[in-house]
């Protein structure tokens, strides 16, 4: 039997704060497998970044296991298992765009020309050949983000950690990049962890969804989709996408999250 | 362009005004005192014409110190000992060695004081405290205590420069190495960055805006050291020492001409400090 790649059992997390102990994760249980596409859904306070964070070894629980590719979080990190992006793009603005996006690669000690070569080659990836040379604030948010995501792409990580990384842009931007993401996704069959509160994106994206509510945060609901891994953007009109729609908005109500 | 130009020539003219007419009144004693003396009656238009060219006003006029500037700067052989060229290079050469001290110290401090904590609770309250004591009180200290020693000339001179310059560098390093916020941060713990590999890529890098600002108040802060050390003990080179021999011998004009020539030097200083912002910056695509 292959073990998940990311399996957590009983997982609490208690931050201490001036207004006393804050429980942003209980009793998780969550196992995820090789080339899965998890979302996690849940209004703020649900600890869904939280949860995205302890995987990343960013945030340490309090209590309960917690394994990424079979060894501690931690152990994960410092292997350089994943690629984590955040909210905002973050890019460098004293480094161009292939500069930024070699940045992991330097610290990891890749090649220089191991290095040009995988810029080349992400930069494609995610739709930006012709932007290489160019600065950040010279790009658009969308573009700006896409780059982030080559970033994470760049090295040798079979995880992919998401955080809201489209929760900043229009509409119109974000269904592209939807779009976008599953084909690199299918090009690439990483492992990917994706945290939204949109329910369009995490029904549309995922094999997946977890809903989460908060006080304390805590998994209501585990929804493995039923869509094929084909998705042009009008499943999102289809019956079987509204009725997986409905049981996570069902899941986020049981869970208290339009409280 | 023309826009900026109107309001400075108004502003200008202004000052030249205002200091025209505290010239006369403020020489205008002197010729009285000078004509009741000798007995006669001066007429207001000889009064003006007076104190305009007194050779020891209390305030010379305009014309006055730009003459005497002129006569500093061109009319002498710049290796005269009455060429402000002359000394003016004697308090810049203090003054870039100062800089350049106190860059190196108030970057390094900065470095350590980021990067360790009992650094960060340590230095910090000892280099405000520095700044609280009065330069003017521990120049001339510096400079007898040095000179005890045998260390003289420049050295001494670059010490105070340094002193005061590395306050303002060690601050704006601080908060520039402190720049990069938390996501930056977790970005490079996700990458299992080394402290030396965050340093060097993110958080030096980070820190260039904040830099130049610090350099720029530290080199005219170097200047101001330089010459508060040129002042005691006798010095007799550098504009520090014009300004100390003009007022022992009453030489109004000398004292505006070198305060003028250190105020075109300190503005000239900060204007290559931002020459050189400009362009790192612009190389390192942070300027627009």
């Amino acid at each position: 039997m292959r073990s998940p790649v990311i399996d957590a059992k009983d997982l609490n997390l208690v931050f201490e704060t001036n207004d006393g102990p804050v429980q942003a994760l209980k009793d998780v249980n969550l196992s995820i497998e090789r080339g899965d596409f998890v979302s996690f859904i849940g209004p703020s306070g649900c600890g869904k970044t939280t949860f995205l964070r302890c995987i990343a070894a960013l945030e340490h629980p309090t209590s309960g296991s917690l394994t990424v590719n079979g060894i501690s979080p931690d152990e994960a990190r410092k292997a350089r298992s994943y690629g984590y992006v955040f909210q905002a793009a973050g890019l460098y603005p004293w480094r161009t765009i292939a500069g930024n996006v070699k940045l992991p690669l330097e610290i990891m000690g890749y090649t220089q020309a191991d290095q040009e070569e995988r810029v080349r080659k992400v930069l494609s990836l995610v739709d930006l050949d012709g932007f290489a040379k160019k600065f950040p604030w010279q790009l658009s948010g969308g573009m700006q983000q896409r780059a982030s995501i080559a970033r994470a792409l760049a090295f040798d990580a079979d995880i992919l950690l998401m955080d809201e990384p489209f929760g900043a842009l229009d509409e119109i931007v974000r269904d592209r990049l939807n779009e976008e993401l599953l084909k690199l996704w299918g090009a690439t069959g990483k492992t990917i962890g994706f945290v939204t509160h949109s329910i369009p994106e995490a029904v549309y994206l995922s094999t997946k969804i977890v809903v989460m509510s908060p006080r304390p945060g805590r998994i209501t609901d585990v929804i493995e989709s039923t869509l094929p891994k084909e998705r042009p953007l009008d499943i999102r009109d289809s019956a079987e996408f509204l009725a997986i729609a409905h049981r996570v908005r069902e899941g986020l109500r049981a869970g208290h999250a339009y409280d | 362009m023309k826009k900026s130009i109107l309001p400075i020539v108004t502003v200008l003219a202004a000052i030249v005004v205002i200091w025209y007419a505290g010239a006369v009144w403020l020489n205008s004693q002197w010729t009285y005192d000078q004509a009741a003396r000798a007995d006669v009656e001066v007429t207001f238009s000889e009064v003006v014409a007076d104190t305009l060219s007194q050779d020891r006003p209390v305030l010379p006029a305009p014309h006055q110190v730009a003459k005497g500037l002129w006569d500093g700067i061109a009319g002498q052989k710049i290796t005269s000992k009455r060429s402000l060229v002359y000394h003016g290079w004697i308090t810049f050469s203090a003054t870039m060695a100062g800089f350049g001290l106190g860059t190196v110290a108030g970057i390094l401090l900065a470095v350590g004081i980021v990067h360790s904590r009992a650094m960060d609770m340590s230095v910090m309250p000892w280099a405000i405290a520095s700044q609280t004591i009065p330069i003017l009180a521990i120049a001339p200290m510096v400079i007898v205590v040095l000179a005890s020693l045998g260390i003289k000339g420049m050295l001494p001179k670059a010490i105070i420069a340094a002193y005061l310059s590395f306050f303002p560098v060690l601050v704006g390093m601080v908060k520039g190495l402190r720049a990069p916020d938390a996501m930056q941060l977790d970005l490079l713990r996700t990458y299992n960055a080394s402290d030396a590999q965050s340093f060097w890529k993110l958080r030096l890098p980070a820190s260039m805006p904040y830099l130049f600002a610090s350099l720029k108040v530290g080199i005219a802060a170097a200047l101001v050291g330089t010459i508060v050390a040129e002042l005691p003990a006798g010095a007799t080179q550098g504009l520090g020492a014009r300004l100390l021999s003009g007022s022992y011998y009453g030489q109004t004009i000398q004292i505006w001409a070198a305060l003028f020539g250190a105020a075109i030097l300190a503005a000239l200083l900060v204007l290559v400090v931002g020459v050189v912002e400009r362009i790192t910056l612009k190389r390192k695509g942070m300027a627009q």
